[in-house]
């Protein structure tokens, strides 16, 4: 039980190999670097291995018998003080509680395996592919540093420690998409890649609050336990608008529409970092989380409904960007969205354990793809361009076999992983009842055909047909040193030995990968069945039944690859300089909108960002800045400006006043009045001393006849 | 001869008067500063006058006392009253009381 009690050091390691080159990378050697880093990893993967051994031997066990395997560091947030106690929306007291606290069952097993396995080989590619690059240590840091927030997110046993992982993993895709930071479109597409992230961070926190106010509780056990308890009706309405929530989280991390847009510019990281982040693990992270959360999805039918449209529409959208664009890296970028789609189509109409199965093999041939473009990339001097690519296949045969194999896997074809996983979806989706899933099932059925189609473009253009590239990089072809070859075949092993874990039932298999994954999804068959929907957990009555309609779709399905396969063929076997694009051919105005991506980085332009002016209005968020700017200059200093103006104009008027009125009526006014009344006045001023001596005997008179007659 | 007319007292006021009233009459009309001085004169004389009639006859000598009084008093008037004439004559070279008006408007 060592393994599973020490489990928590699966995470640790990596963290341990970060720090050790955030203090003292810059003084180390390559080769220490990659002892370090890469050697941490190879350990968490030996542990995870034994881990899972050890837990299938431990849940066999009757007592034990598919439980999941729980166990706590410390508890992380949360007190027992009682102060963050709070009452859920039923009225029931609740306290809020996050543990460091680990999970291991079977669906976090499969992640556990392939996410150490996938990154432990991609670790040994970089040692190869960065090799004579800058920032050795910087490199292997960040990538270590993500290796510990993908298993803690894997790892984890509650929705907070998961989304302390799930931050983490976008933080490293930010650091690792402008690992170039010199070059502005690398920290453009950094930004990007965060930005759009943490709008679905915004929903998944939300949900996550939905979830603890409704539930008491976040620890994954504890909200499935209710969940399925009965206690809730289908259809529940908070429920239904936390998974939907959830879901806009999922939909940022693991680029569904309409946040699918990061993952396309992503690609200016080096290639290993797309092999790894953004094709095996990170974009993974929200299939785990949905699937993680499938009791609660299972209560909310019209969220899955969303899911499943929004995986099925995304799929078909990437797919048909794929099929004209001419960078190797792309080309594969929009793949892998096309390919989660899938994954979200699975998860949507309920079959959790084809989605699962589908992440497992994808993980495998995406990541072989990605090392295989980084591998021809790095044989080609850094060429990206298919255009200016053709004719590797003799020159570089390791990689051209192992990425032949990953196309034939991707594209569906028999006995390859892809078929396996993709067919279960596709057969999933059809036996629903519904027409709204038999819709679905073209969907996923065209876009089968145009991922066959667009893979095997990229491979004839890149191995096949003349040479296109100028006359020094073709001297300097040569196959990559072992160090990426290596990673690449034992991946190419993988994804032909993956798929046959999920041999159907119907081609008389035992379908071993659904059988344990029954523990985490088995709960889901009472509550489908409850909906009337068949379900191919429940074993038996009917397989009999419908065996032939899924032969009949496997056999589509291969057509559908087949068909595509021939059309690259005819098209692209024999491109030369200059060769012709047959949908350019045929409709040039469509050709054109998909190779300008059906113009949503400059759509999202327009309406989110306000990069760009619809005509003289700026829309978006630089659109508030500007408006915010102009009820600034306007509008505040406007008022302020008028305050000023009225000030002026009281002390205009007051100056008035003071000089008319006051002084003028005021002080004046009594002066003037002075002198017209001293005209007359003075008018017996005459200056004559007779006259006053006259008016003096006067009154004299006056006063001694007054006295006298008195 | 006793159809003589007996002067009593009241002759003596009405010449008194009379005399008053011609002092008064000369201040108030005469120009000349000189001219009006005299009147002046005349009107202290004319209330000596007045004064020995009442003297004579109450039978007092009040009235003959405050007479030279009277005269002391008219002598030092006049002599300050030429002074302000000299003084008046050196400012304006005329003796004509109608140039005293710088107080005229």
């Amino acid at each position: 039980m060592f393994f599973l009690d020490h489990i928590w050091l699966i995470p640790l390691l990596p963290a341990f190999g970060a720090a050790i080159m955030f203090f003292f990378g810059r003084k180390l050697q390559k080769a220490t670097v990659s002892a370090v880093c890469v050697g941490s990893i190879v350990l968490a993967f030996v542990m995870a291995c034994g881990a899972v051994s050890q837990y299938s031997a431990w849940s066999s066990t009757p007592e034990n018998f598919h439980k999941p395997y729980q166990t706590v560091l410390y508890t992380w947030l949360g007190t027992d003080t009682g102060r963050m106690n709070y009452s859920t929306r039923g009225g029931s007291p609740a306290a809020f509680r996050a543990d460091a606290g680990f999970l291991l069952d079977p669906l976090s097993s499969i992640w556990l395996l392939f996410v150490t396995g996938v990154g432990m080989l991609i670790h040994i590619y970089s040692t190869g592919y960065m090799a004579h690059e800058g920032g050795y240590y910087r490199f292997f840091g960040y990538l270590n540093l993500f290796m510990f927030s993908m298993l803690t997110l894997i790892l984890a046993n509650n929705y907070v420690l998961m989304f302390v992982g799930w931050e983490g993993v976008g933080l490293c895709s930010y650091l690792l998409i402008g690992f170039y930071f010199h070059r502005k479109s690398a920290s453009d597409a950094a930004a990007k890649a965060f930005i759009v992230n943490r709008i679905g961070d915004a929903g998944f926190l939300l949900g996550m609050f939905f979830i603890a106010s409704y539930f008491g509780s976040l620890s994954f056990m504890d909200v499935t336990a209710a969940a399925r308890s009965g206690h809730f009706a289908i259809g529940d309405p908070i429920i239904t608008a936390a998974t939907l929530l959830l879901f806009v989280g999922a939909c940022g991390k693991s680029a569904q529409l309409p946040l699918y847009i990061w993952l396309p510019d992503a690609m200016e990281g080096p290639t290993p970092v797309s092999a790894l982040i953004h094709a095996a693990t990170m974009v993974t992270a929200g299939v785990y989380m949905v699937a993680r959360s499938n009791a609660l999805f299972v209560l909310a039918p019209k969220s899955m409904l969303v899911v499943a449209i929004v995986g099925a529409l995304t799929a078909i959208f990437a797919a048909s960007i794929g099929l004209v664009q001419n960078d190797i890296k792309r080309v594969l970028a929009y793949s892998t969205v096309s390919q989660l789609g899938y994954m979200f189509l699975a998860l949507g109409v309920g079959a959790f354990a084809a989605g699962v199965f589908h992440v497992f093999t994808h993980a495998f041939f995406k990541a072989l793809l990605f090392l295989g473009a980084g591998s021809v990339i790095h044989s080609m001097s850094g060429e990206q361009d298919m255009r200016n690519m053709g004719d590797l296949g003799h020159r570089i045969p390791t990689t051209h076999r192992t990425m032949f194999i990953a196309t034939l896997a991707i594209a569906g074809i028999f006995p390859f992983a892809g078929f396996f996983s993709k067919d279960a979806i596709l057969w999933e989706t059809w036996s629903r009842e519904g027409g709204a899933y038999r819709i679905l099932w073209y969907v996923g059925y065209a876009t089968a055909l145009m991922t066959a189609f667009y893979m095997f473009r990229l491979m004839y253009l890149t191995f096949h047909g003349r040479p296109r590239m100028s006359h020094e990089v073709e001297h300097h072809i040569h196959e990559s040193p072992i160090s990426m070859t290596a990673p690449l075949v034992v991946l190419a092993l993988c994804a032909i030995v993956a798929g046959w874990l999920g041999w159907p039932h119907s081609l008389g298999g035992s379908d071993r990968f659904t059988k344990f994954l029954e523990p985490v999804f088995a709960g889901e068959a009472r509550v489908l069945q409850e909906e009337g929907r068949t379900s191919q957990l429940v074993a038996g009555v009917e397989e009999e039944h419908n065996t032939g309609t899924e032969w009949l779709l496997m056999g589509l399905s291969l057509a559908a690859a087949g068909v595509g396969w021939g059309m690259a063929w005819r098209s692209y076997r024999h491109a030369d300089k200059g060769y012709t694009e047959p949908i350019a051919a045929v409709a040039p105005p469509v050709y054109d909108v998909l190779l300008h991506k059906y113009y949503v980085d400059e759509g999202y332009d327009y309406i989110f960002t306000g990069r760009r002016k619809l005509g003289d209005v700026r829309l978006g968020v630089l659109g508030l800045g500007a408006a915010s700017a102009w009820v600034d200059t306007n509008v505040i200093d406007g008022a302020v400006n008028a305050a000023g103006w009225i000030t002026r104009l009281a002390a205009t008027i007051s100056s008035w006043w003071d000089k008319w009125i006051i002084d003028g009526i005021g002080v004046n006014g009594p002066a003037i009045l002075a002198r017209m009344l001293s005209y007359p006045a003075r008018l017996f001023e005459w200056g004559l001393v007779q006259w006053y001596a006259l008016v003096m005997t006067a009154g004299l008179v006056g006063f001694v006849f007054y006295y006298v007659y008195h | 001869m006793e159809s003589m007319l007996h002067i009593t007292t009241l002759h003596y006021l009405i010449l008194g008067a009379a005399l008053f009233l011609l002092g008064v009459i000369g201040v108030l009309t005469r120009r000349n500063v000189v001219i009006v001085l005299m009147s002046i004169e005349l009107i202290l004389n004319a209330v000596n006058l007045n004064l020995v009639a009442f003297s004579r006859m109450w039978g007092g000598l009040h009235g003959q006392v405050f007479a030279i009084f009277v005269i002391t008093d008219a002598a030092a008037e006049a002599a300050v009253g030429l002074g302000i004439l000299i003084a008046f004559f050196r400012n304006k070279e005329t003796v004509n009381v109608d140039e005293v008006n710088l107080l005229k408007w």
